[in-house]
């Protein structure tokens, strides 16, 4: 027996384009990730058709989990038609045979970068999130050393001290994304560049969320189920953007997550930024059947 | 400790006044730096209520010394007791990194030469002292804030610039804000490394004027270390003279300034007169 006999014929490509050994690799992080929620867990980030910084990480998640019966949506600041979006989504198809979708309700994994849908996902979706920054004490220790050690005391007072500052220098909390939030009581991540009003969505949620960091070659997890508490003051609670009043000009939805889009002569219009929920909307009053899941955001409150 | 001048021993004996037992207690520390031996079986007990000073040129270990007592660093053998309810026998450099932590934390303050060492120079001040309560687990903006004023307060820095950043700060003004982060939480033991050295005459009068005063009002026990014989002999009850990583000389501080009795001391004390 010859060792050639043992092994598979080569082939230019492997299914789902990363090799097998280091998709191996990712599920092995990937599971060592959600059996410690919110803990960074470090991976060999390999070479994919894509700069570092575009979405690697995200990226290799999803062809690890990628299936030819999977519906994949990827969303570049809530839009499915943005040139990276399209192309990584095309990407991960060509390469997996997956299935692709704009619609949140269809698909089996979403991938995402700055925003989580509006529409609520289900226990058998997964969210990948695009993290440019994994570390949340980045900003507070330069020295990762020191960082890890601060992660493994819990000593997340800094972080604080952070927010503790913005409210001395400016009045109130300035932290816009990349919100840190407390994750199963123990760990602090930095939740991507996601705004303040995607934070609760993470919390108890009923799907599975990968964050990967492919320029920083690391990755964690939220699963199902799981407590993600943004850090506040007892006194100062925590607040999300003030979105709830405006109105998409497009599509007429109100009260989610908007685009502010400047105007000549000083005022801005706005559009909903999850934007297959706008085409949805609009599809709807045009009187197609189509179906708007329930949204963790009603009437602009958080109900979920 | 193998000062033998037939004299009754001062240097291991607790004066005869003293009835209670030492709030720190540190038997036989030995350490070396490669070749360098900076501390040779050093033996210290500080008294509650007590202001200890340690004198000794540059080199002759007192800063590792203090660095010691804060867990900064472990020696290479000996003992470290401090009488913390619940503590009183454990050896606090068996401590795991995060109980060592927690314990310098909430129960030993310090005050650094080099305030850019204590102090986040990029925050405010009162953040800085806030730090310390967020460490010990306070997640109240109004009760930080209340209490990052109270101990800057305590330790005469002016209000109005309780939100400035320490870099804009004159020297005497950042040793006041590392005094309020140190007693923010009301620690049993505040340690004094060269808190004024480099602040001029005037300054350091007047920070010596607050340090003197806290210690009355509040009682807390201090290690001073100072090269300045003069702020030794202000602040200090006892003192400690060091000299090559050993202790020279020990007793009360009157006493060791007006009979010197080691030949180094007694050159160091002729110096300065």
């Amino acid at each position: 027996m010859s060792l050639a006999s043992l092994t598979k014929d080569w082939a230019a490509t492997s299914y789902g384009f990363l090799d097998a050994s280091a998709k191996r690799e990712l599920r092995r992080k990937m599971l060592k990730a959600i059996a410690v929620p919110g803990c960074q867990m470090p991976y060999a980030s390999r070479e994919v058709p894509m700069a570092r910084g575009w979405g690697t990480g995200g990226l290799q998640v999803t062809l690890t989990l990628v299936n030819s019966a999977s519906v994949v949506k990827v969303i570049d600041q809530g839009a499915d038609d943005g040139v990276n979006a399209a192309s990584i989504r095309r990407f991960i198809s060509r390469v997996s045979g997956a299935a692709e979708t704009w619609d949140t309700l269809s698909a089996t994994i979403v991938q995402s970068r700055h925003r989580i849908p509006e529409e609520i996902m289900r226990e058998d979706q997964v969210l990948v999130l695009q993290v440019p920054n994994p570390e949340p004490l980045r900003g507070v220790e330069p020295n990762i050393s020191i960082a890890r050690q601060m992660h493994a005391d819990a000593d997340y007072g800094k972080l604080w001290l952070t927010l503790y500052e913005q409210i001395v220098r400016k009045g109130r909390i300035m932290q816009g994304a990349s919100y840190p939030a407390m994750v199963n009581g123990r760990h602090v991540m930095t939740p991507s560049p996601i705004p303040r009003w995607d934070v609760p969505k993470l919390n108890m949620a009923r799907h599975l969320t990968f964050l990967s960091a492919g320029r920083e070659k690391r990755l964690h997890a939220v699963p199902p189920y799981t407590r993600v508490e943004p850090l506040v003051f007892s006194d100062r609670p925590y607040q999300v953007e003030d979105h709830a009043d405006l109105t998409c000009r497009r599509s007429g939805v109100r009260g989610f997550f908007m685009n502010e889009l400047p105007q000549d002569g000083g005022g801005s219009v706005f559009e909903v930024s999850d934007s297959n929920l706008g085409i949805k909307a609009i599809d709807k009053a045009d009187g197609s059947a189509i179906e708007i899941g329930e949204t963790w955001y009603r009437n602009g409150e958080y109900s979920a | 400790m193998s000062l033998d001048l037939g004299l009754p021993a001062l240097e291991r004996a607790a004066p005869r006044l003293m009835r209670t037992e030492p709030l720190l207690n540190m038997r036989d520390i030995s350490k070396s730096y490669g070749n360098v031996r900076a501390l040779r079986d050093v033996d210290a007990a500080v008294y509650p209520g007590e202001v200890m000073g340690i004198v000794g040129e540059s080199g002759s270990g007192k800063s590792t010394l203090l660095r010691m007592m804060n867990l900064e660093d472990t020696p290479d053998s000996g003992n470290y007791t401090l009488r913390l309810p619940g503590r009183e026998n454990e050896n606090l450099f068996d401590l795991t990194r995060y109980e060592r932590r927690m314990l310098c934390a909430r129960n030993i303050g310090i005050v650094y030469q080099n305030p850019h060492l204590g102090l986040l120079m990029k925050h405010s001040s009162s953040g800085n002292v806030a730090e310390r309560l967020l460490i010990a687990g306070e997640r109240s903006f109004e009760v930080l804030r209340d209490k990052a004023r109270e101990a800057l307060d305590a330790s005469e820095f002016p209000l109005d610039r309780m939100d400035a950043r320490p870099i804009e700060l004159s020297g005497g003004m950042q040793q006041r804000v590392q005094l309020a982060k140190a007693i923010a939480l009301e620690p049993a033991l505040l340690l004094l490394d060269e808190p004024t050295t480099g602040l001029d005459v005037s300054v350091q009068a007047l920070v010596l004027d607050t340090l003197k005063r806290l210690q009355r009002d509040r009682k807390i026990t201090m290690v001073l270390v100072s090269h300045d014989l003069g702020v030794i002999r202000t602040m200090a009850d006892r003192v400690m003279v060091m000299r090559h990583g050993e202790v020279v000389e020990q007793g009360l501080a009157d006493q060791v300034f007006q009979d010197p009795q080691h030949p180094y001391t007694q050159q160091l004390v002729h110096a300065k007169l």
